[in-house]
């Protein structure tokens, strides 16, 4: 059974020409520590069941929390990148409700006291404007762990004939995100939500702190959305006194494109009911992937009391600010920075940056210029057959390359052994698939294959005579100055060559001859 | 070898280690005695929750063995314990005494039971408790009470009265018990046993099933103030497990206890405690205490610590707002007791654990959770939890005061000599009342021990005097406690416990 929409929704161009968009997003990410955020245990995705527990992280009786520093470590770190302040004391608190895959009834978390607050990260959208998210904290936890609904046709809990819980994802760091509500978005909410969702991915994956796989639940999105009345634009200060209306929390938004079509569909059925007369229910919702929309959760209300208090088991975090600043030393340049950088460093127009990005060969190029390569060689090499044959396989480039052993060095070799003539462009594509069919180096596959310019000019010049002898009215065009002509001489000149041959060098030996 | 009683469950702990280590007996012996007295007794006082007859042997048995080969044992290898049921013991039953842990095999050990099994002492078996340590008299015990030694129909204090009846029947030279509001040290004095309360953090809490996690506290229990001393040395020390363990040596209790001396030691009499609602003759026999502490060269002052009158209001607040907490995690999810809801065709997960609660969960667990899920609520946490965490402030400022005066502080331990069984299971407010002198220290975290002060004049049952010491200064107990038991054992004419009437005409010398 799929959701079946019930709600009513609205146009969205009508809905933002009635209603003013305001949002709250809240980022959980796990973070790849080697062991859990209060035990040993290990947090590799994928385990076995129930195969990575012990007695803390399973809630047995009389176990107790010890904090992962390295888990402290990279929510500061987080924080920081974040312009966040970070806290001088803070305490972790139990927030106390009771669910199946909860093993103590009670999550470690932190409460009015968190490691990180006060910050903002600017992100870029795609007209290249740039919309500042206020943080308004960045607090660590642990996970649950997972409950499977067997039977049923949902897989969720209702109609379910019995349920199945694994704790492997018990224990492991989490570092909720916070941010303020974002205001003065307009229209353009849904596209905010989801540049600052893979900007903070971006950040995230730079810090080296998380797998930030929204697919596996790595870094998961919850969705605040709430409308108030349009009275002007949408940073007028008019429109800024409005008070802001009720909110819908979407829970576990998991991909990025989902964070924009989420955000999309409750600002329309928001509007529907608003519009209609309506109030907007305070819940969660369930997003929908397939049929994409959102169905009732469960109900926010005064009885949801979470009798947060200091956990008593741990002591508090009190970072020195010496080993704040080491930490803030270790920040990478903030992506978007470096984007830039790179991209004037490289030379590429805003185009061919987005296409580099896109296909996710950033780092692959910065290696292969690293290792001597022309910007443009590595780019022209990377984005072609390499990517062409990864897209196919469904595969990221970076993932692809490094299967079949395909490195930077490879492209910077294959670069240099056209940038000192020994081969020319088509040779240098058959040299790429030999290497990608795994026969060798560059090199190795040049001299494998006999694939070598020839360097005798004699050779050329004998073919470039012959050429023009038999292509008379040819070579009566180039010497009337139709240099463009020159293109079907050469054409046959490397036809006569097997293709050993410099093309350019049997270009200017044809214009010598003939002009 | 000095003088071992032909009855080896009537020696000390300490001379109990000296014969082993001059091999004149072996643990084999001094374990299946102890077995015999428990066979003999145990039926008459139910100290027991859970006796292990064949581990004990195989580790007396194992111990014999390594002493045999040469090997360096520790001070008390060989010499049998009981542990008290709120410590985790891989492979034995833990149940805290409630039905919600019936049938629960720990999986692991905590700390302490690992450290007592290192050093090599057989544990003989688990003792009662009041169900989660929810007590002071093992009424609440979900198995039935435990029963005082000096009067079956008394109660031998709460919620370690398992511990305590065990040491005060010779059912074993040495118990561990958990401190919470008084649970080691007022049980202690109703049975004319030794108990002390480490300096929080001073004894790791992992293994042990929390109440209140900012107020547990394990500690040694024993006979005399050296055995404890002996107990506390193994128990004690840090333990990455535990994030409120202290990182530091174990105080020179042992060393302290051995020199028993008090010459030029400041002793305070605590104003605050020991006026009205306490017994004349406990009020007596400590008084008796104090001046004794004077001839031995302490010079004593009275101190006052006026924020101790609000103590027992602010830990009624904050134990159970804790507890509330850390018994969340039993709802029949993944072990321990599973109870169906009645009627209920196909329930819920939901619909399980509130039945499962609902049965497994004695009366005094139940109120307590009801008061901390309501004292946390929002909207009352400020009044209740918040405002207790400041009297709680207060009185470690009250104990910081008095200890710019005094080394050590001293009153009774508890307010009245040993009721009986059923005088208060219906009163929780007088029951509760029964630690009004003890719960300061644990709000603190400060240390604190009772030890025998002598028999009540009105009934004969036995009065302890508490000894509180500043943070970390466990050693400054053990140098009062030894040098005034020694003192008042001289009195006595020897230990007070040989005055408690025998067992139901068991011979003592039975099965030895």
């Amino acid at each position: 059974m799929t959701a079946v929409a019930t709600d009513a929704v609205m146009d969205y161009d009508e809905a933002m020409a009635k209603f003013d968009p305001v949002m709250g997003l809240e980022v959980h990410v796990e973070l790849h520590t080697a062991t859990k955020m209060f035990c040993g245990c290990p947090t590799g995705f994928g385990a076995e069941p129930n195969s990575q527990v012990c007695p803390v992280c399973l809630g047995l009786p009389g176990a107790l929390p010890v904090v992962n520093e390295k888990a402290v470590e990279s929510a500061m770190r987080i924080g920081l990148a974040l312009n966040c302040e970070i806290a001088e004391w803070c305490r972790f608190a139990r927030k106390n409700y009771f669910y199946p895959d909860m093993p103590k009834n009670f999550q470690t978390s932190q409460y009015d006291e968190p490691i990180a607050y006060g910050g903002y990260l600017d992100v870029e959208l795609e007209d290249g404007s740039i919309y500042r998210v206020e943080i308004e904290r960045a607090h660590m936890e642990e996970d649950t762990g997972k409950s499977l609904h067997i039977g049923g046709a949902t897989g969720r809990i209702h109609g379910a004939d019995h349920s199945l819980v694994d704790y492997n994802r018990a224990g492991i760091p989490l570092i909720e995100i916070v941010t303020k509500p974002m205001v003065g978005a307009g229209e353009r909410a849904p596209e905010v939500a989801k540049a600052y969702v893979s900007a903070l991915r971006d950040l995230l994956r730079a810090l080296d702190v998380s797998d930030v796989k929204m697919e596996q639940g790595s870094m998961r999105c919850d969705a605040n959305v709430s409308l108030r009345p349009k009275v002007g634009d949408p940073l007028s200060s008019e429109q800024l006194a409005v008070p802001l209306g009720t909110r819908t929390e979407t829970k576990n938004v998991n991909s990025l494109r989902s964070v924009e079509r989420a955000v999309r569909y409750e600002i329309s059925r928001h509007a529907a009911i608003l519009d209609a007369g309506g109030s907007v229910l305070q819940e969660t919702r369930h997003w929908h992937e397939d049929t994409g929309i959102t169905t009732s959760g469960r109900v926010k209300s005064d009885a949801e009391d979470y009798r947060y208090f200091p956990e008593p088991d741990l002591v508090p975090v009190a970072p020195t600010r010496e080993m704040v600043e080491a930490l803030r030393a270790t920040l990478p340049e903030p992506p978007g920075q470096r984007r830039k950088r790179l991209q004037s460093d490289w030379g590429y127009s805003d185009l061919e940056m987005r296409d580099v990005m896109n296909a996710g060969a950033v780092e692959l190029i910065e290696e292969t210029v690293a290792a001597g390569a022309s910007a443009g060689a590595a780019k022209k090499w990377w984005l072609g057959e390499p990517s062409r044959r990864a897209n196919a396989e469904g595969q990221d480039i970076v993932t692809y390359a490094a299967a079949l052993g395909f490195t930077p060095a490879h492209v910077a070799e294959l670069d240099a052994l056209v940038t000192s003539g020994r081969l020319n462009d088509s040779m240098a594509r058959q040299v790429l698939d030999g290497v990608l069919a795994g026969e060798g180096t560059p090199t190795a596959v040049a001299d494998a294959r006999g694939l070598e310019l020839v360097k005798d000019d004699g050779a050329l010049e004998a073919a470039v005579d012959k050429v023009i002898e038999t292509n008379p009215d040819v070579a009566a065009k180039i010497r009337d100055g139709k240099v463009q002509a020159a293109g079907a001489l050469i054409g046959q000149v490397m036809k006569e060559m097997k293709g050993q041959a410099d093309a350019g060098k049997a270009r200017e030996l044809i214009l010598a001859k003939l002009q | 070898m000095t003088d071992l009683p032909t009855d080896l469950t009537r020696a000390t702990a300490a001379a109990l280690a000296d014969a082993l280590a001059t091999k004149a007996v072996s643990s084999v012996e001094v374990t299946q005695a102890h077995l015999d007295r428990i066979a003999a007794v145990d039926g008459q006082v139910h100290a027991y929750l859970h006796v292990d007859a064949e581990g004990a042997l195989a580790q007396a048995r194992a111990i014999d063995e390594r002493r045999g080969a040469g090997e360096s044992l520790s001070a008390l290898a060989g010499v049998p314990i009981a542990v008290k049921d709120v410590m985790t013991t891989k492979g034995l039953p833990t149940t805290c005494g409630s039905k919600i842990l019936e049938g629960w095999i720990p999986p692991y050990d905590a700390t302490v039971v690992t450290k007592l099994r290192e050093a090599g002492l057989p544990i003989i078996g688990k003792t009662n408790m009041d169900e989660f340590a929810m007590g002071s008299s093992t009424e609440h015990s979900a198995y039935g009470p435990s029963r005082n030694p000096w009067d079956l129909e008394r109660i031998p204090g709460g919620s370690g009265g398992g511990s305590s009846s065990v040491l005060a029947s010779f059912q074993a030279p040495l118990a561990t018990g958990t401190d919470t509001g008084g649970s080691i040290r007022q049980p202690a004095a109703v049975t004319a046993t030794v108990g002390t309360k480490p300096t929080y953090g001073g004894v790791s809490r992992y293994g042990l099933v929390a109440l209140a996690s900012s107020l547990d506290q394990a500690g040694p229990c024993g006979r005399t103030v050296l055995d404890t001393a002996l107990l506390h040395a193994v128990m004690g020390g840090h333990d990455p497990m535990d994030s409120t363990s202290i990182d530091a040596p174990v105080p020179p209790v042992v060393e302290a206890a051995r020199a028993a001396d008090v010459r030029g030691m400041r002793v305070g009499v605590v104003k605050e405690l020991g006026g009205k609602g306490y017994q004349p003759g406990v009020r007596a026999r400590f008084d008796e205490s104090v001046a004794l502490l004077e001839e031995l060269g302490a010079e004593v002052v009275e101190v006052s610590c006026p924020n101790f009158d609000y103590a027992l209001a602010a830990y009624y607040l904050i134990l159970p707002s804790e507890a509330s907490s850390n018994l969340a995690k039993f709802d029949a999810m993944r072990y321990g007791l599973r109870v169906l809801p009645d009627g209920v065709d196909d329930p819920s997960a939901e619909q399980v654990m509130a039945a499962t609660r609902d049965a497994g969960f004695g009366p005094e667990v139940k109120r307590r959770i009801i008061l901390g899920t309501y004292a946390l609520s929002s909207g009352y946490y400020d009044a209740y939890y918040g405002s207790a965490q400041k009297v709680r402030a207060l009185i470690a400022q009250d104990f910081a005061n008095a200890y710019e005066q005094v080394d050590v502080l001293v009153s009774p331990t508890a307010p009245t000599t040993a009721f009986k069984l059923g005088d208060k299971l219906e009163d929780p407010m007088a029951m509760y009342l029964n630690d009004i002198a003890t719960i300061p220290a644990n709000l603190a975290g400060v240390p604190g021990m009772s030890i025998p002060s002598g028999l009540a004049d009105e009934d004969g049952l036995p009065a302890g005097i508490q000894i509180l010491a500043p943070a970390t200064k466990d050693e400054r107990l053990y140098s009062v406690g030894a040098a005034l038991e020694a003192a008042l054992v001289d009195r006595w004419g020897g230990p007070i416990l040989d005055r408690a009437p025998e067992l139901g005409g068991v011979a003592a010398a039975k099965g030895a």
